[in-house]
């Protein structure tokens, strides 16, 4: 069986260039390497959940149709349309992208991808404030404090620690994958004595505790993780420190931080639900290591302050850098929103939220963002590329997504693919079609085709390229009828 | 005990919902990992309920019925945890504060027992919100 190696796996923004595939009978058979979501994904590519022909809605029902009237009525949709939306782009190639960018030009529409629900507040702060960042290598050989704000890998990137940080075996800095064989061991002696001297002693539950990672001094040697959360996510349960953060406070505890970095006092025993004391043993740390890096997930970003949170976190790192030498990096989800994010900023000049309808681009999310139009009402149409809105845009937006004419472009069955008029099948990405993706520290790697498609199945970039030409023919008929 | 608990709603990314939207949105599994709300167990028992069972978690914007579970990630009285989904996305705050981000995490809601009520499926729930199936 052909074994295809050094596959780049298309799900989070960790993109993982290490996977190996076994092909049976032009089908993924096996994946190795991969976390639980790669396998799930490159497992699931031919599940019963997938679309394999044109569906249009006559009627109110979706039957299938073939691709030419498919077309056809996509443009005919958005050549009409006064106000449309393009959205998704962060699961699909850069090389779709770009062809994408072209049609909002044409039909005068609003582009934008998920970034707007995901790190769109990140991309303003840095706007205003600027970025100390560098590559995830550099990160794996060097960095000796690991920090994750308001982010779980564990979860959501769940390969992030063991390839690029903590557990990663470095050139200069040694994995600490051990060290936390050794901690879950202690641990785990240390609750059975307690539990059998609670046998003992008929005494409740009353030394527990692990609350804080081990104590400072346990492990002098070797690189620190730091991770601040609002639950003690799994994540947290490998840090060496862990601070829990009141929900929405987030904001207080960065600035208090802010505070010690610079050697000054707080005259409080707390800053939100973290004692100072601790606090003060944190800031410590970040200034006495050599290297050190911020990554900082959705916690932030969604968090009341948003951008604020964001701003906060790059000026912290700002001054850390007046006393060491540190970076700071945001968690990006989908495996291609970094790529969007340049996309749009080599081809528009911004990165996400552009709106065409003057036919020059313009760029100010609050007005010219998807999930602004969409609560405002104002659009009357949308093309949705490789992302789910209707099941992650809180409900009063999806409303009216799905009261307007709406092109769903889908390899799965969606809730978004479900309330559409006009879906079209296409290709995996990084499975059954090859392109560019750019990983979260903005480093392009390549995305390989490894089976083919379903017969009739196009890739993303085909589909667009083919709207695009049929929106043009339409538009020029209308002027000809016009004239 | 009490009858309405208010806490603080945190949305956020499992890896059951990771590995399930990866094999589609459509299959039990998504479902499963979405139509839930992680609660401290101090909580649950401040409510009077035992895990497993209905509740309805309402905001300004809406309320939905999801199963309440024990969260392994406490302790954290106060706050409860729905991954991101259509059942979450029902109760979520809209308001994007002028930059385009809606308020996804941290958000006041109302939490109650609903045993006799049935937590809607991914088709059921559409309809009831968008009216398409």
């Amino acid at each position: 069986m052909p074994v295809v190696k050094a596959v780049t796996c298309p799900v989070c923004g960790c993109l993982c260039d290490d996977i190996e595939l076994t092909i049976e009978n032009g089908q993924i058979v096996k994946v190795k390497n991969g976390c639980a979501m790669c396998e799930s994904k490159f497992l699931g590519c031919n599940s019963e959940h997938r679309i394999l022909k044109p569906l249009v809605r006559k009627n109110g029902e979706l039957v299938e149709t073939s691709l030419e009237e498919a077309i056809e009525e996509a443009a005919g949709i958005l050549a009409k349309a006064n106000y449309p939306i393009l959205y998704g782009w962060s699961s699909t190639s850069c090389e779709a992208t770009r062809v994408g960018l072209e049609l909002a030009e044409e039909i005068g529409g609003v582009i934008d991808n998920t970034a707007v629900v995901c790190h769109g507040p990140s991309i303003l702060s840095v706007q205003e404030i600027g970025i100390s960042s560098c590559t995830l290598g550099q990160i794996r050989h060097r960095a000796d404090l690991v920090m994750y704000w308001g982010s779980n890998p564990w979860s959501a990137h769940p390969r992030h620690i063991e390839r690029y940080t903590t557990f990663s075996e470095g050139r200069f800095q040694k994995s600490t994958w051990k060290r936390y064989l050794t901690k879950i061991k202690a641990s785990a002696v240390k609750k059975r004595i307690e539990s059998a001297l609670r046998r003992v002693f008929f005494k409740k539950k009353t030394f527990v505790q692990l609350e804080k990672g081990l104590p400072a001094g346990v492990f002098r040697e070797g690189r620190k993780l730091i991770v601040v959360d609002v639950r003690k996510t799994k994540s947290a349960e490998v840090a060496d420190y862990f601070m829990q953060v009141d929900p929405n406070k987030d904001y207080e505890l960065l600035q208090a931080l802010r505070v010690l970095i610079r050697d000054e006092e707080i005259d409080v025993d707390e800053v939100a639900g973290v004692p100072v004391e601790y606090l003060e043993e944190v800031a410590d740390l970040m200034i006495r290591c050599n290297f050190g890096i911020l990554f900082f997930g959705v916690g932030l970003t969604m968090s009341e302050g948003k951008l604020r949170n964001i701003d906060a976190a790059l000026c912290l790192v700002r001054d850390l850098n007046m006393r060491t030498k540190f970076a700071i990096m945001p968690m990006r989800g989908h495996f291609n929103v970094t790529g969007a994010n340049t996309v749009f900023t080599w081809q528009t000049g911004y990165p996400f939220a552009v709106d065409f309808s003057l036919g020059y681009p313009q760029y100010n999310p609050g007005e010219t963002s998807v999930m602004d139009i969409l609560l405002r009402k104002e659009s009357d149409a949308a093309l949705v590329i490789a992302s789910d809105p209707v099941a992650n845009f809180p409900r009063k937006a999806a409303e009216h997504l799905v009261k307007n004419p709406l092109i769903v472009i889908d390899p799965h069955v969606s809730p978004t693919s479900q309330m559409a008029d006009v879906v079209f099948p296409s290709a995996f990405v990084g499975i059954e079609t090859n392109g560019t993706a750019y990983r979260m520290d903005h480093v392009p790697l390549p995305l390989k085709k490894v089976v083919s498609p379903p017969t009739g199945v196009l890739p993303d970039e085909e589909i667009l390229k083919r709207i695009l030409s049929e929106v043009r023919k339409t538009k020029e008929e209308r002027l000809i009828e016009a004239a | 005990m009490r009858d309405k608990l208010k806490v603080t709603l945190i949305t956020g990314r499992t890896i059951e919902q990771g590995v399930a939207k990866e094999r589609g949105k459509f299959t039990k599994e998504y479902m499963e990992s979405v139509s839930v709300c992680y609660m401290d167990p101090s909580d649950l028992n401040e409510l009077g309920i035992e895990e497993k069972t209905s509740i309805l978690v309402s905001t300004d914007y809406g309320s939905v019925v999801v199963k309440a579970a024990k969260s392994l990630r406490g302790p954290h009285p106060g706050v409860v945890f729905i991954p991101y989904g259509p059942w979450a996305n029902v109760v979520v705050d809209p308001e994007t504060h002028g930059i385009g981000m809606p308020s996804l995490k941290g958000i006041p809601v109302e939490v109650e027992p609903a045993q006799d009520k049935h937590i809607l499926s991914l088709g059921e729930l559409l309809k009831e919100q968008f009216g398409k199936e």
